[in-house]
């Protein structure tokens, strides 16, 4: 037989995953991200409508708690517009990191009973996250154009953000999925991180409205790196210092390599402990 | 194609284990230089064998003896601790009929999500959709929820997919107990093909039966050890031999399961008999003033191949008994017409949890007579787990 010979040898200190394998699994990648779809609007009145409900009534609320009541800065861009935007690209990091997590748990009577690359299970919820995006994209559009605001040819970056925000996330999330395979703390821990993180980052408000003194403070958060690209490309605003733009890449590289080197850490013993 | 395979697992003595995070932070900080204490329990100890293609190997082994966690180290769902296995291509796996099934989504999605799940390329299953479709025999409900399936179209569907897979090396865990006759004798039919083919099949079971009908050749664990390999009658008879022992180990109390809180002095039955008989099986429990409430008592009539035929708990007739001093009883079986064989009683004393479980507490014959008022060939009778009790009347 011409197949190729697999060795199975006991767990070394440095697990790196067998990339061949992983490729060969894309067609999971693929299954389980359908499926996550596909569950999410099955039995749903609206369907993906909910996709668009849900950040524009967010944004929705945040125009009128940040914009009306509290009266905060925008930098000259309608309220509900730049809610939106924020809601929009921070949903992506969120996204990913929230339902990455818990994935490993959920699918654990796969994790159990079948092998397959365990990093394509936290890395297939990307796909969802990622539709979810596409469609709030569009109507981001519709908003631009009913507020004629035009972000110019800063648009062009917004591929690359993307692609910051989908690794900075499944860095995280990998990490946390690994983790709540044995402490299922992280379960309650997450939520409320995401949430203390989404008001310390700029994301309902403008960078304008942080008092001088904290500044750097916030200029040290790479998730404000990330909020001001994506704000550049979607709104036409002023562009970030370039060291952020570096440093948001450099960060999500370095938060997926870690992540890949926490999960795979831990692979070995998911179907022992789960 | 293994060597020295071994698998530990490590189970903590000294303190609890933390399961929480911030439990074991919390350790770590009380006593940061703290060595845990761990006893080994060795699952697999040095197994070392060699399956050549176009062999079908039965795995079998009493429950525990490491049979499934073999077959999971050769599957790679969990790790070796020492060893090293080299498989000469791809291993699908039949672990459980219906893994990654999601009962939300509809038989088409659920075949092309199962087959990627068990290795298969897209193009693959395309190819062998309408095969997996035919075999299965669920064509009109394709576009169907699998969870509006009856459980027997499911099963069918999963064990379907599986089967189609071409994988190098086929890991069986069971599975055919499901499914009518009909479905059963496809699925073996399915599974000699694949060894045939010149690829091999490992099949864990402790029904002898089918690895009797199935395998060509054949393996026996005890106890995380490899005790025989090779023909199938060979290795059948060290397997039966060892149920002789092994129920020689188990009168004698501290050899069994279960806390020992309670145990049991004496279980008894008639040894040889008629089908028609009712069974009675006398026991007697000791003692222990300390327990608190009443315990039950569970007899287990169980065939030669392992089935259990008959659970009877007495809960269900409300019967308890009081541990405060020694007891016995009797247990009768009215109206089971046993076939032909010997049986084996397991008997279990319970109350929250097992007190004792003697497996293999008594056993009995049941002679060849037949308790009809004729006689036919045996394709009248060979059929059917017990004998019944019936009559037919013309109109």
């Amino acid at each position: 037989m011409s197949a190729p010979r697999i060795v199975i040898t006991p767990p070394g200190r440095l697990n790196i995953p067998r990339w061949r394998e992983v490729w060969e699994a894309r067609e999971i990648f693929y299954r389980f991200g359908i499926r996550d779809v596909v569950l999410r609007y099955r039995q749903t009145a609206i369907g993906i409508a909910w996709v668009v409900l849900q950040p524009l009534v967010t944004a929705g609320i945040f125009a009128i708690v940040f914009g009306r009541v509290a009266g905060l800065p925008t930098g000259g861009v309608p309220y509900l517009l730049f809610a939106f935007a924020g809601t929009t690209a921070w949903t992506v990091f969120s996204g990913v990191l929230t339902r990455a997590a818990p994935s490993l748990v959920a699918n654990q009577a796969l994790v159990s009973k079948v092998f397959f690359p365990r990093v394509v299970v936290p890395l297939s919820t990307s796909l969802s996250v990622m539709l979810d995006f596409c469609v709030s994209l569009v109507m981001l559009g519709v908003l631009l154009v009913v507020y004629g605001v035009n972000p110019g040819w800063a648009l062009l970056g917004l591929p690359l953000w993307t692609v910051c925000a989908v690794t900075f996330g499944s860095g995280l999330g990998l990490a946390a999925s690994a983790v709540m395979v044995k402490y299922r703390d992280v379960t309650y821990v997450l939520p409320w991180l995401v949430q203390v993180l989404m008001y310390a980052t700029p994301v309902a408000y403008s960078l304008d409205a942080v008092p001088a003194n904290l500044s750097w403070l916030f200029a040290a958060n790479p998730l404000t790196w990330l909020m001001e690209c994506f704000r550049w490309s979607m709104l036409g605003t002023p562009a970030p210092p370039l060291w952020q733009i570096a440093g948001l890449i450099a960060v999500s590289a370095l938060a997926l390599a870690g992540g890949l080197l926490v999960f795979q850490q831990r692979e070995r013993e998911f179907a022992d402990v789960i | 194609m293994a060597r020295g395979l071994g698998k530990s697992y490590r189970i903590a003595t000294s303190g609890r284990s933390h399961d929480r995070l911030t439990e074991a932070l919390v350790a770590r900080a009380k006593d940061p230089f703290h060595r845990r204490e761990f006893e080994t329990f060795e699952a697999l100890h040095d197994m070392s064998f060699d399956i050549p293609w176009g062999e079908a190997v039965g795995i079998v082994g009493r429950n525990g003896a490491g049979k499934s966690t073999l077959l999971k180290i050769l599957t790679r769902i969990t790790a070796p601790t020492t060893g090293r296995v080299e498989l000469g291509g791809r291993v699908g796996s039949l672990l459980e009929v219906g893994t990654g099934f999601h009962p939300e989504l509809t038989g088409r999605e659920n075949i092309f999500l199962n087959g990627s799940l068990l290795g298969m390329g897209r193009s693959e299953i395309r190819r062998r959709f309408d095969d997996i479709v035919r075999f299965s025999g669920i064509e009109k409900f394709l576009e169907t929820p699998v969870k509006r399936f009856s459980s027997g179209m499911y099963v069918r569907l999963a064990f379907a997919v599986a089967a189609h897979l071409e994988t190098e090396i086929l890991a069986i865990d069971e599975v055919l107990a499901v499914g009518d006759a009909e479905f059963q004798r496809k699925s073996l039919d399915k599974m000699r093909d694949v060894a045939k083919d010149g690829r091999a099949v490992l099949y864990v079971s402790h029904q002898m039966q089918t690895v009797t009908a199935l395998c060509t050749s054949a393996m026996f664990i005890d106890r995380g050890r490899l005790v025989q390999t090779g023909s199938v009658d060979d290795v059948m008879t060290a397997y039966r031999d060892s149920f002789d022992d092994w129920r020689a180990r188990q009168v004698e109390a501290k050899h069994r399961p279960g806390t020992g809180e309670i145990r049991l002095e004496r279980v008894d039955t008639t040894e040889v008999r008629d089908p028609v008989d009712d069974t009675v099986v006398t026991f007697a429990v000791g003692a222990n003033p300390e327990i608190v409430g009443k315990y039950f008592v569970s007899c287990h009539i169980v065939d030669h191949q392992g089935a259990v035929v008959a659970q009877c708990d007495s809960r269900l007739v409300s019967q308890w008994f009081d541990p405060s001093e020694p007891r016995s009883g009797e247990l009768r079986i009215k109206n089971l017409w046993l076939k032909p064989g010997t049986y084996t009683i397991d008997a279990f004393v319970c109350q929250n949890g097992v007190f004792d479980g003697w497996r293999g507490a008594a056993a009995f014959e049941v002679l060849p007579h037949l308790p009809y008022p004729d006689l036919v060939m045996d394709e009248g009778v060979e059929l059917g787990a017990v004998f019944a009790d019936f009559d037919y009347e013309a109109w």
